[in-house]
């Protein structure tokens, strides 16, 4: 499997490099990549690379649907930063990674999807299990490429891999035809990748931070809004000095929880259709916006002409085309979070704007996240909360998609980054338990919690084979309201509780878990809640823990569509609460 | 408004249908795309002219230069080119009134590439605005098809054209 190197000095000739099958070839230069780990389903085109996949030093991870195993890649790579490889066969198997893939996409995860694909002369005839993949994906990919001669195929791994974790990370596709993975050619040395259309940057102009530098000191009334790419670009500790020296509030988006830790007092918490009010009424009031690694979403602006009305915007994003995609951007750094805040910070001052963190902390005060803690009903923001007591710190929290997510984003108070691992741009149902269990495998010694909604838990929850085949210990813990429960809200408010479609007849979970091999916990008493969350972390095993929280609960505040970031609704309940 | 871009691609099947693609969901507006070879067999040109406001041209660049396949990208707005778009245009022609359409034609450097019993086809190349023109002025006698390729350009040597490398 060791490439043969020239021992006498001369240049390397073909012959140095020996003949191998394209399988062989995709199995060696994965683990040339650093590849230990891999999710994937069989397949009739996928059988000579599963051949060599036997017996390589690869760690595979074998999901009951590939679906469920390109979300596994997924939460792998949030959870390492590596990038997770799923590979899958033609046909239905490509098309079951779309899901997946397009996830993938929205949230910039690095990703390699190898698909089998039917014989290069067969392609274009609708053979057997034939889907035309790369037409299929190629809106959803960073970029995609179909080998039809086997000379090329280890460049194009090689290509893959180094487009999939440079600049602002993507999946990327590589379809291989089953008559391409049998052929056979000779290895090439691994040369310095160069794309011509592809241009990394890395160091932002020295002019744009200075002049951004400048408007910071000058501000009175900043916010540092934060977005998954400080993330992504490993930039906490370059973020937290910044924020530190210039003595800024921070908020952070739904995929950036944890890249600032937000028990500090000058965390703002989220932002959004669903934030912190006293995050939202930052930002509008703010006479200046320091987005980083941010880009605009609709969640997070509201209604875009009334954003942010007072605030010179800086944006430090290393995707040229996120800057002033959405909102007009005045002093666009485009660039590496992690290089640009370094330099940012020398040239910042510390100023104590004291009336601005006084209005800040009034706002806190008035309005912090709550909900009604009198009740007997178990209310799914408690559980979050108990989850949050004896599990801070500690834990990498994951969710699937809803009200749930929302509400483990405002309850359950993240200090690291990856440490909380989420659908945020394409906002998949089902997400939760197979991110969860690439986590695990990401992280074995962790301590891995999908808080996941009781619809959200339906679509994959036959992934929970796959957690006890592997022997993954990961706890999942549901809200169980019965409800699809953010739509269901949606239409209490604005459909007239017309609740068209939005229940689901649920199993008991916990005789499901049982039933696939793992400990299963039913809650359904307010006073059983803490000792369920303890007996579950002391679970050697994969635990899920079903809790029948309180069927109709709203999340608070929120951001209608179409009103502005300022025009919460929710805001008088608090004050109606103790 | 109409803006010229252009775009050197690498010359591989599925480019043309990323570029589109890409155009499609992002809900561009394209008046009309022309691509072929160049002198390089690796790489390939595309002229897209496309219908909006700078903001939306600028998103335009930006998109088409997070397309890996595409290697660099000239947005010739504002710059000054030489605009050609060839035109086939077969014009219904009963003999009485075929000398003073050959004379239009004649007016509007067109060629008369074939005759029929009662019409005639003819070629024509120019800017965009002699086209049209002369499609104006075709159909009063009755248009019975065309094609045009739209448009290609290339910036005159007085000016330097900005270019996008990503």
């Amino acid at each position: 499997m060791s490439k043969k190197s020239a021992q006498d000095g001369r240049p390397q000739s073909p012959e140095d490099f020996p003949l191998k099958t394209g399988a062989e070839i995709v199995v060696d230069t994965l683990i040339e990549q650093g590849v230990d780990t891999m999710f994937g389903y069989l397949g009739g085109v996928v059988l000579p690379l599963f051949d060599k996949l036997y017996d390589a030093p690869i760690n595979f991870i074998i999901p009951r649907h590939e679906q469920g195993g390109c979300h596994m890649a997924d939460g792998y790579a949030r959870a390492t930063g590596k990038v997770g490889v799923i590979i899958a066969t033609s046909g239905p198997g490509a098309c079951n990674l779309i899901t997946g893939i397009a996830n993938a996409m929205m949230d910039s995860v690095p990703m390699v999807a190898l698909t089998g694909q039917v014989r290069t002369d067969l392609i274009g005839n609708d053979a057997f299990q034939e889907a035309d993949t790369t037409g299929i994906t190629r809106p959803i990919t960073k970029h995609n490429m179909i080998v039809k001669d086997v000379k090329d195929l280890q460049p194009a791994i090689r290509q893959a891999f180094y487009i999939a974790k440079t600049g602002r990370p993507g999946p990327v596709l590589i379809d291989i035809p089953v008559d391409v993975s049998l052929a056979k050619c000779r290895e090439t040395p691994l040369t310095e990748i160069s794309l011509p259309g592809y241009k990394l940057q890395q160091a932002g102009h020295s002019r744009q931070i200075k002049i951004a530098a400048s408007a910071i000191n000058k501000s009175e009334k900043p916010v540092l809004y934060v977005g998954g790419g400080v993330i992504t670009g490993n930039a906490s500790d370059e973020l937290r000095k910044f924020a530190k020296k210039a003595n800024l509030p921070v908020t952070m988006t739904l995929m950036s929880l944890g890249a600032y830790d937000q028990t500090q007092a000058e965390s703002l918490d989220m932002l959004g259709m669903h934030g912190s009010a006293y995050a939202n009424y930052a930002v509008q009031e703010s006479d200046l916006l320091i987005a980083v690694g941010a880009r605009f979403d609709d969640r997070v602006t509201g209604k875009l002409k009334t954003f942010a009305p007072n605030a010179k915007i800086i944006h430090i994003d290393i995707d040229p085309s996120s800057i002033s995609k959405n909102v007009h951007v005045d002093i666009p750094v485009v660039g590496d979070a992690k290089f640009i805040l370094a330099e940012l910070t020398k040239e910042i001052e510390y100023r104590e704007r004291k009336e601005w963190f006084d209005k800040i902390a009034d706002w806190k005060s008035k309005y912090p996240f709550k909900y009604d803690t009198t009740s007997a009903n178990i209310k799914p923001q408690y559980v979050i909360e108990q989850i949050w007591e004896a599990t801070k710190n500690n834990a990498i929290i994951v969710t699937g998609v809803g009200q749930h997510q929302m509400w483990t984003a405002q309850f359950y108070k993240q200090t690291k980054p990856r440490h909380f691992i989420t659908s945020g741009g394409l906002g998949t149902m089902g997400f939760g338990l197979p991110a969860a269990i690439g986590a695990q495998v990401a992280c074995p010694d962790a301590l891995v919690i999908d808080i996941d909604g009781d619809s959200s838990f339906n679509m994959t929850m036959n992934e929970l084979c796959t957690a006890v085949q592997y022997e993954l210990p990961i706890k999942v813990c549901i809200l169980n309201n019965g409800y699809m429960g953010m739509v269901r809200q949606w239409q209490e408010l604005f459909y007239g509780k017309r609740y068209s479609k939005s229940s689901l007849r649920n199993p008991e979970f916990a005789a499901v878990a049982e039933a696939f091999g793992a400990v299963g916990i039913t809650v359904d008493k307010k006073n059983d809640v803490k000792t369920a969350i303890a007996k579950m972390l002391a679970e050697k095993r994969p635990c899920l823990v079903d809790f029948k929280v309180e069927r109709e609960e709203n999340v608070w505040p929120m951001v209608p569509t179409g009103k502005s970031l300022h025009e919460m609704d929710g805001l008088s309940i608090f004050e109606s609460m103790s | 408004m109409k803006h010229i871009i252009c775009a050197l691609v690498n010359n591989k099947p599925g480019v043309l249908a990323h570029v589109a693609g890409m155009f499609a969901a992002r809900a561009f507006n394209i008046d009309s795309l022309a691509v072929g070879r160049t002198d390089d067999p690796a790489l390939s040109r595309m002229t897209i002219v496309v219908l909006g406001d700078d903001k939306v041209v600028e998103q335009v660049r930006k998109q088409l230069n997070k397309i890996i396949d595409v290697v660099k990208i000239q947005d010739f707005s504002g710059t000054e080119v030489v605009a050609r778009d060839l035109m086939l245009l077969c014009i219904h022609t009963p003999p009485e009134k075929r000398p003073e359409l050959l004379a239009l034609i004649e007016m509007f450097k067109a060629k008369v590439v074939d005759i029929g019993q009662k019409t005639i086809m003819v070629e024509a190349v120019g800017p965009e605005e002699k086209i049209e023109a002369l499609i104006e002025a075709c159909k009063p006698y009755g248009i019975k098809s065309m094609v045009r390729t739209g448009t290609i350009a290339m910036a005159k040597f007085s000016k330097t054209v900005p270019t996008d490398n990503q």
